[in-house]
């Protein structure tokens, strides 16, 4: 047994060594038409080899070291009494989420411009990650064109203002309605497909708007995208410092208060954030109606649910739809802070990123997937120094989240009702 | 003439690049053929290979070794290993664990290698593209300079040559060999071949070794057929070759090489007689349609849900 594991690891060693030193060990570098290859500083020859030593010792006291983790107790050893009432918890969960809601609206009066910048964009993640938590998290379809939707919802605003003047508010419902009306004519042929050919037809359609979108450069403008998008108005009222469009008048002279840049900024998140809580309370409604049962019925077993007689279009159709209708949502809010938009910021990564955040966050689970956008969206400007290990970070996690815990951070809790128990 | 000549040129250029997206497209068909999963991360494992080779060409012209015969072979067989040892090592890193389970899971652990793979080429060797020595030149020309001479360089033919070799080798390989066969048994049937005997881990692993090694081929080939390299360049390439294994029905092998062939044939007709931007466009429209109409693809099976 002992010899089997010393050349099982030592395997393993050789392994790493094979697949770690020639990529980082050398490097390449183009001058001119030429390319030369230097080799890496020692420091990083010395980590290479600690790589494959460490992986060799794990490997060789693998059984050990596996039985040690399992008998250290857990630090939240599990409590003998009763879990809380269901009805209790959820009492107090909502009491928690109002608080974080109100405490959200006064927040930004407080910080700096750019937080409250990033704030805002928080807040669209939150969106765009609860609308594909929808359809990945609820119904089990792995869409990985998503961000086709929210390009759908961006290009309407931007392209209906430019060229009949449309305002932010008029744009909101278009957008939408058209990402989902994008849903529904994709998915109407694609959801007779199994799981792992849809996740591959959405990501082609994703490609395809996005190449569309960099080609038709008489409509979208090409690789040059977009400008010159309108911010939303209150009431008619603009918030530059000279007003736009004729009949509308600007917000600081209607208060008589100085013209401030923050305004808009602040206005903008406080828009953001009355759209994020709308996305999350329409959400939940559907989540506890008959149509949020099937979703998840569906996900689980698909015979069994058609058998009962749920028809699997109709229920794959309303959750495809009404996943995109929120990254519609999400795409014109993005238009309006950019104020710029270019096929750029629709690219497949950024798809990839909405789905970690659903995955980090636990799939179907609202509050895990609002915390988990809320970290994959700051945790990277807070490390700015690691940002070019951002995406590297994410991939590992993706993997290792499947591997130790599919079911996310915060799993899904199933919405029950308790029957009292007779006295 | 000039026409005929014009639509030869298409064709020839169709059937070489082709030719690489069924090898690549091999990788994805076996593993699915076996196991039912996507291998997202395969296009990486191309990309590292075509690394490899681009580093090994330039660490032995620093060396001053320029005899072309041994270059290209260095170059290949170093490719070949480190695709092979990644390849390998993916599959235990992060599909073996959720092997199994629910078919999102294992599909989302490859996007994360995938992104990862990508990143940490990123990392190690920049995100610019680099370019790749044309190690063979030249080629023959038909057709008289003034009207449209038709050519076919000496690449192209090593291409189809490589491509041949390697498809009969890995025919031979599936129908005489006993790891050929237990990977038929296994592709068949995996817990019956767990019960009878046959290591279906180790097979398993040999797919991935054998898929990654083809790749690394393709990488070599068409990093010198293209002429540059980028961290970003298997993310679309395994789209295209996914999209053969798919057109040529998934699991078949024989399929994975025509659908190949298709598929390159298509988007340089699309390039040469539409426009060059919308060659990815055509390529996965391509695949939508097949997947609506005829799922299992030209020479698949179809597959029986069991309950």
């Amino acid at each position: 047994m002992a010899a089997n594991n010393f050349r099982h690891a030592l395997f393993c060693a050789i392994i790493t060594l094979i697949i770690s030193y020639p990529i980082i060990g050398f490097n390449l570098e183009a001058q001119g038409i030429s390319v030369t290859l230097t080799g890496a500083d020692t420091s990083t020859v010395v980590l290479v080899l600690l790589a494959a030593v460490v992986v060799f010792l794990f490997q060789l006291f693998r059984d050990q070291i596996m039985g040690g983790l399992k008998s250290i107790p857990s630090p939240m050893p599990k409590t003998q009494k009763e879990p809380m009432a269901e009805n209790k918890r959820a009492k107090i969960e909502s009491w928690v989420l109002t608080g974080i809601v109100v405490l959200a609206l006064f927040w930004p009066f407080f910080v700096s411009r750019g937080a409250v910048d990033l704030a805002t964009l928080v807040l669209i993640y939150v969106m765009l990650a609860l609308g594909l938590n929808v359809v990945v998290g609820l119904a089990g379809l792995l869409d990985l064109g998503y961000v086709a939707f929210y390009a759908v919802g961006a290009y309407t605003f931007a392209l209906l203002s430019q060229y009949a003047g449309i305002s932010f508010w008029m744009a909101l419902p278009i957008g939408a309605c058209l990402a989902a009306l994008f849903g529904l004519v994709l998915g109407f042929p694609v959801l007779r497909l199994r799981g792992d050919y849809l996740a591959i037809v959405t990501l082609g359609f994703g490609e395809i708007i996005r190449i569309l979108l960099n080609n038709w450069t008489a409509v979208t403008g090409g690789p040059n995208g977009i400008g010159g998008i309108p911010d939303p108005t209150l009431f008619g009222m603009e918030f530059g410092r000279r007003v736009r469009e004729e009949g509308n008048t600007s917000f600081h002279e209607t208060f008589g208060i100085a013209y401030s840049g923050e305004h808009k900024v602040i206005f903008l998140y406080l828009i953001a954030l009355v759209l994020a809580v709308i996305t999350a309370l329409i959400i939940r409604r559907f989540m506890r109606m008959p149509v949020g049962r099937a979703w998840e019925a569906l996900r689980e077993d698909e015979i069994a649910a058609r058998s009962l007689g749920l028809s699997r279009t109709a229920v794959k159709l309303s959750a495809f739809t009404i996943g995109a209708f929120f990254a519609g949502f999400a795409g014109t809010v993005f238009a309006s802070k950019q104020g710029f938009i270019s096929p750029e910021s629709f690219v497949f990564l950024e798809s990839a990123i909405i789905l970690a955040i659903v995955v980090l966050g636990g799939m179907g689970s609202q509050l895990g997937v609002v915390l988990a956008a809320v970290a994959v969206t700051i945790l990277p400007e807070l490390a700015r120094e690691f940002s070019d290990y951002r995406m590297l970070v994410f991939g590992a996690a993706m993997v290792l989240m499947m591997v130790w815990r599919p079911q996310g951070l915060m799993p899904m809790r199933r919405i029950h009702i308790e029957l009292r128990r007779q006295e | 003439m000039q026409d005929l000549l014009y639509f030869f040129q298409q064709l020839i250029n169709g059937l070489t690049i082709g030719s690489t997206y069924a090898l690549i497209a091999i990788g994805y068909t076996m593993v699915y053929g076996i196991i039912g999963m996507i291998n997202f991360a395969h296009g990486e494992v191309y990309m590292i290979g075509a690394y490899t080779a681009l580093i090994a060409i330039t660490g032995l012209a620093t060396l001053g070794i320029a005899w072309l015969p041994l270059v290209l072979i260095v170059a290949l067989i170093c490719a070949v290993i480190v695709s092979s040892s990644m390849g390998w090592a993916v599959e235990r890193v992060a599909y073996r664990p959720v092997r199994g389970r629910h078919r999102l899971i294992p599909l989302i652990s490859a996007i994360g290698m995938s992104i990862f793979l990508q990143n940490y080429v990123h990392l190690a060797q920049g995100s610019r593209n680099i370019g790749f020595p044309a190690l063979i030149e030249g080629g023959f020309q038909f057709g008289s300079e003034d009207t449209f001479p038709m050519s076919i360089s000496y690449i192209q033919i090593t291409i189809f040559i490589t491509t041949l070799i390697c498809m009969t080798a890995l025919s031979l390989f599936i129908s005489r060999s006993r790891i050929g066969r237990a990977c038929r048994a296994v592709s068949q049937d995996l817990g019956m071949a767990n019960l009878l005997g046959i290591d279906t881990n180790r097979i398993i692993s040999a797919t991935f070794v054998i898929g990654a090694a083809l790749a690394a081929v393709a990488g070599l080939l068409l990093g010198m057929y293209y002429g540059s390299v980028d961290p970003l360049f298997g993310f679309i390439a395994g789209l295209k070759a996914f999209t053969a294994a798919v057109l040529g029905g998934i699991g078949s092998i024989p399929g994975a090489m025509l659908g190949g062939l298709i598929l390159g044939v298509a988007e340089s007709m699309t390039s040469g007689y539409l426009s060059g931007e919308y060659k990815d466009v055509v390529s996965f429209s391509l695949l939508i349609l097949i997947l609506l109409f005829k799922p299992t693809g030209l020479l698949g099976k179809p597959e029986v849900e069991k309950i």
